[in-house]
């Protein structure tokens, strides 16, 4: 067994090398969930072990929160889960660890062959979408892992979301081999294989509950909040500025409330907006964002709006801004969506990017005017 | 839950269309239905445009304008004028080289 864990290290190590100069992917230390061999005429193949360990699930806590999941792969080829022999059925994955590390773990009572495609890191459904995980892939990872030589039958299963990028009838003119869609969800696997390789309706269907739209949230708010520095930058300077110079005093007072309107429109537009998903009228993720905005922002004005600064130009300047900003971080929601189409977020964006410009240089037209009046020159 | 209502651009051309089923079984949020042993798009709104089933028909009996529906890749591909892709996970540009 050492000598296997050294060859896959090897592996991993040619692998990043390689890759050009650009650091590759990361090693995975110890590789600990490789649990041993499986002799086949072609060679040892790794055995992996069907449970997960505490590191597993640290590294996807990181995938979820931070780029940790850029650079989070397996080695592509062959695996074996459990003791499979030339019988036993081939599971097709991608080499973004997590996706595969979803399907190991549904395989503790299955005997079978994992066959990992090379898709540069990322899940089966964006790759398929790029193509990555796809036909010629298939075909060629079929040929290199030889395994017309490993079974005996001439079937792979692919999980359904692979289908965008693969091709059943093709691959099986290229290869040889029949693709049979398997299930959405890798933990509904051993179901299909016990009904003789049928999925049931409900696994075959695409959901979007409120768990899997929380998860995807904080990826919508670490970008957003990315260039909130900037905004308060600006902000501050805006209040601070006076004929004689930036007044630090008046830059906090006077900028403080507008940084937390931001905060509050970042997460109505991050976190209201994808929780609230079903539940927001209408259908577009611009109006949806905006509405959500418009409602955090009116109950949030009430607590930090102060009478002291209840300005006209700064009261139309929030609720004109602010909504605006959840809108446009809304719509970046659809890229983390299950259901949205290209030609439906290109016909949001015609309408969108317009209003946001005229809306922005409106904002900051009624923010001058402020300074004006503030300044008496007004 | 659905997105805009007609503007899926998928669509079926009968003649071709040998009722085998196929584009029904990939397909994740049931658009299609097989009816008098040819397919029928039951569902336009729920179509996301991915093209499963367009790859996986045998027979050439779909079209769809394939893409990705992320606001981010397509205002990117407006202002670089390139091919929207999503490639905020994984894509960029430490990763894109190999
Ligand atoms: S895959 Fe093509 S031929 Fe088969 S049912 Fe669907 S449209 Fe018809
Ligand atoms: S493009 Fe995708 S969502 Fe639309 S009908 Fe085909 S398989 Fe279904």
């Amino acid at each position: 067994m050492p000598e296997l864990k050294l060859k896959v290290e090897l592996d991993w190590k040619k692998e990043a090398v390689s890759c050009c100069e650009c650091g590759g992917p990361a090693l995975h230390p110890a590789l600990e969930w490789v649990i041993g061999t499986v002799m086949t005429p072609v060679g040892p193949v790794p055995r992996i072990s069907s449970t997960l360990s505490k590191t597993d699930y640290w590294e996807h806590f990181k995938c979820r929160t931070t780029a940790y999941r850029d650079d989070y792969r397996v080695v592509p080829g062959l695996y074996a889960a459990g003791n499979p022999d030339n019988n036993s059925d081939v599971l097709v994955s991608a080499n973004y660890k997590y996706s595969f590390d979803m399907l190991r773990r549904e395989l503790k009572d299955l005997n079978a062959w994992i066959l990992v495609l090379d898709t540069k890191g990322i899940n089966v459904w964006c790759a398929a979408g790029k193509g990555t995980f796809g036909t010629a892939e298939l075909a060629k990872r079929i040929s290199v892992a030889q395994l017309n030589k490993v079974v005996d039958h001439r079937r792979v299963i692919v999980p359904q979301l692979g289908a965008p990028g693969v091709s059943a009838f093709r691959v099986k003119r290229s290869a040889g081999f029949d693709v049979l869609y398997g299930p959405v969800h890798a933990k509904d696997i051993p179901a299909y294989i016990k009904a003789g390789y049928e999925a049931t309706r409900e696994m075959r269907r695409v959901k979007f509950p409120l768990s899997d739209r929380l998860v995807l949230t904080p990826m919508e708010i670490n970008p957003a909040m990315k260039k909130f520095p900037l905004y308060a930058g600006f902000i501050l300077v805006v209040f601070g500025l006076a004929p004689s110079g930036i007044l630090f005093r008046d830059a906090f007072a006077g900028g403080l409330p507008f940084l937390l309107l931001g905060l509050v429109s970042v997460l109505a537009g991050a976190l209201l907006t994808p929780a609230l998903l079903p539940f927001v009228p209408f259908r577009s993720f611009a109006i949806k964002g905006w509405i959500t905005g418009l409602l955090a922002i009116s109950l949030s004005t009430r607590f930090i709006l102060f009478p002291g600064q209840y300005n006209t130009l700064l009261l139309i300047f929030t609720y004109l801004f602010f909504p605006m900003a959840s809108s446009y971080i809304a719509l970046q929601f659809t890229g983390s969506t299950t259901f949205t189409g290209m030609s439906g977020v290109k016909k949001e964006l015609r309408i969108a990017i317009p209003a946001y410009l005229l809306f922005s240089v409106v904002s900051f037209i009624l923010l001058t005017m402020f300074k004006l009046t503030q300044w008496g020159i007004l | 839950m659905k997105y805009l209502s007609n503007t899926a651009s998928l669509e079926l051309f009968p003649e071709s269309c040998t009722g085998c089923g196929m584009c029904l079984e990939v397909c994740p949020h049931e658009v299609l239905a097989l009816s008098n042993k040819k397919a029928v798009i039951q569902d336009r709104d729920r179509c996301m445009e991915c093209g499963a089933c367009v790859n996986n028909c045998p027979f050439g009996a779909l079209t769809v304008d394939k893409g990705v529906g992320c606001a981010a890749a397509l205002i990117k591909s407006m202002i670089s004028g390139g091919e929207p892709s999503c490639d905020c996970s994984g894509g960029d540009k430490k990763n894109s080289c190999c």
